[in-house]
């Protein structure tokens, strides 16, 4: 095997480990943030602060009797788990994680596959992950399931346009799709306010494109205060309802996979992506002198923490919101995505055409 | 074989079989779902060629938009259950539908040997494509300079159908809160 397909499969299976790793975190991080933002104590029983909690839920769902309910249509209700995770894995491949690393033998890139449609590739993946959800509904034969499908499949095409419009200011600014260009141009220096060197991130450059993208984001992994498809209060469970063990599993790894996708994506288009953070700089310094790394190899490995750090903040932020907002009605929820998001996500593209004629971006 | 060549089998395949399956399935969301199939392994055969943005496009609009506007349709209209009494249709209206597929058939047919006998004459080749910038970067000036009139007629043309739409449906409500 050449080193190529060797780093190639290496890359790939560092983003499944990751990607996997983030399901058992996750868990815990909800469960006791929850608790923590309730003013509650959480599972704290097993193991220090509770944290071999999320493996004996893991096992449990393992264990669990794996059945099927009588009335359901038999194919697609144990198709629909698997299309709801798997294009979660794949929306990853076009993210970059680090930046090139550069040596005598050539470039090494730290992305999976550098398409030339970029972030359009991870919005139309993101976009199969619905059928999943509007399968189970159908196929569980069942009114409430039924219904979260239906609000899912009207909630995902209202915010899937506001989703794409808010980024095109973006495109606009940095004259690419490519996520790793994208990021690349965010390393410089926008603006020196009293000599803190402000960099040339998007949530700098397109302040509304980048709340947009946010509560867009927000509506596409159904996250509360979007997940009236699931609507516990409403709708018993939604799409999930007649799923149980590891098939409910599936369903709850494809909404933190999302999570940690979109997560990702906000970093990577708004945060710099694997720009180095503030005083990481300092860290590869010091990496370099110790000389354990060879040359460049401090650099890649900070870029990588630095991303990571960035998502888990965001992974931490989409827990916050979900605990602190309650859920839209529906009504509401048509109303922000047609007649708030979508003419907001226009005026934005204007603006930025505006600003970019003047010569002011 | 190379691995191209097994992806085309494959996508090939899956596009056949998922065409058969929407004329074949009797509850309509299922052969709604096997469009979907055949409208993904078509992506597929795109981005094999190349036509990565054709790839994204088809994936984004037709299978993440188009497709989940069907769906959603078919359940609203809760037509889930098997359609079973379908009668049997007229003798002429087979010799219509017969001689609309021959015909069909025959113009892919002639179409392909056309284009396969000629040599590339187009100046996007891809190596030009590749010095340009990539398939999007020529694709979207075309689209915004040489092309831009027709491009802003459909978007009218667009405009008119939603206005249209708007129309008819609103106009049923007269009198009515709406």
């Amino acid at each position: 095997m050449s080193f190529e397909t060797a780093f190639m499969f290496g890359k790939i299976a560092i983003v499944l480990m990751g990607l996997l790793a983030v399901v058992p975190i996750m868990l815990f991080v909800e469960r006791r943030g929850s608790a923590l933002i309730q003013n509650r104590l959480g599972p704290n029983r097993m193991g220090p602060f509770g944290l071999f909690q999320a493996a004996c839920d893991v096992l449990k769902f393992i264990f669990k009797e794996d059945r099927a309910p009588d009335h359901v249509n038999k194919y697609y209700w144990h198709i629909a788990p698997w299309i709801a995770v798997i294009p979660s894995f794949m929306t990853f491949a076009v993210i970059p994680f680090a930046g090139t690393y550069t040596d005598a033998n050539g470039h090494l890139q730290f992305q999976i596959a550098n398409l030339d449609v970029g972030i359009l590739y991870c919005f139309s993946i993101a976009s199969l992950g619905v059928y999943g959800i509007i399968m189970a509904g159908w196929a569980s034969n069942n009114k409430y399931s039924l219904l979260g499908s239906l609000r899912s499949a009207a909630q995902m095409i209202s915010y899937e346009l506001s989703l794409g419009l808010s980024i095109v200011g973006l495109a606009m600014i940095f004259q690419s799709v490519k996520l790793g260009e994208i990021t690349a141009q965010q390393g410089e220096v926008l603006w020196t306010i009293a000599g803190i060197e402000i960099p040339k991130w998007g949530v700098f450059l397109q302040p509304l494109g980048f709340v947009l993208f946010v509560v867009s984001v927000f509506a596409e992994t159904n996250r509360l205060p979007f997940d009236l498809p699931e609507g516990e209060s409403e709708l018993i469970a939604g799409y999930h309802l007649e799923y149980g063990a590891m098939r409910f599993a599936l369903f709850m790894m494809a909404e933190f996979i999302n999570m940690a996708v979109a997560s990702a994506l906000i970093c990577t288009l708004f945060f710099g992506g694997w720009q180095l953070l503030p005083g990481m700089d300092w860290v590869v310094g010091h990496l370099d002198a110790l000389g354990i790394l060879p040359s460049g190899g401090a650099l890649v490995l900070c870029q990588a923490l630095s991303f990571v750090t960035k998502i888990a903040i965001w992974m931490w932020i989409f827990v916050w919101v979900r605990w602190s907002i309650p859920r839209f009605r529906f009504d509401q929820l048509m109303n922000l995505g047609w007649k708030v998001m979508f003419p907001l996500a226009l005026l934005n593209v204007l603006i930025t055409g505006v600003l970019i004629y003047m010569g002011v971006l | 074989m190379t691995g191209s060549m097994i992806a085309f089998a494959a996508f090939s395949t899956i596009a056949i079989v998922g065409s058969l399956l929407v004329i074949f399935r009797r509850t309509p969301v299922a052969s709604a779902f096997a469009l979907v199939l055949v409208f993904f392994s078509f992506s597929g055969l795109y981005a094999l060629m190349g036509a990565h943005l054709i790839a994204a496009l088809q994936i984004l609009v037709y299978t993440g938009a188009i497709m989940v506007l069907f769906v959603f349709v078919i359940m609203l209209l809760n037509q889930d259950s098997p359609i079973t009494d379908i009668k049997e249709s007229s003798l002429l209206f087979k010799g219509i539908a017969g001689l609309a597929c021959v015909g069909m058939v025959t113009v892919l047919i002639n179409a392909a040997l056309r284009v396969s006998g000629l040599a590339p004459t187009n100046i996007y080749t891809d190596q030009k494509i590749e010095e340009l910038g990539g398939n999007l970067r020529v694709i979207s000036e075309l689209l915004f300079t040489d092309h831009l009139f027709q491009f802003e007629l459909t978007s009218f043309l667009l405009l008119g159908a939603i206005v249209a739409t708007i129309a008819l449906s609103k106009r049923q409500r007269k009198g009515g809160v709406s």
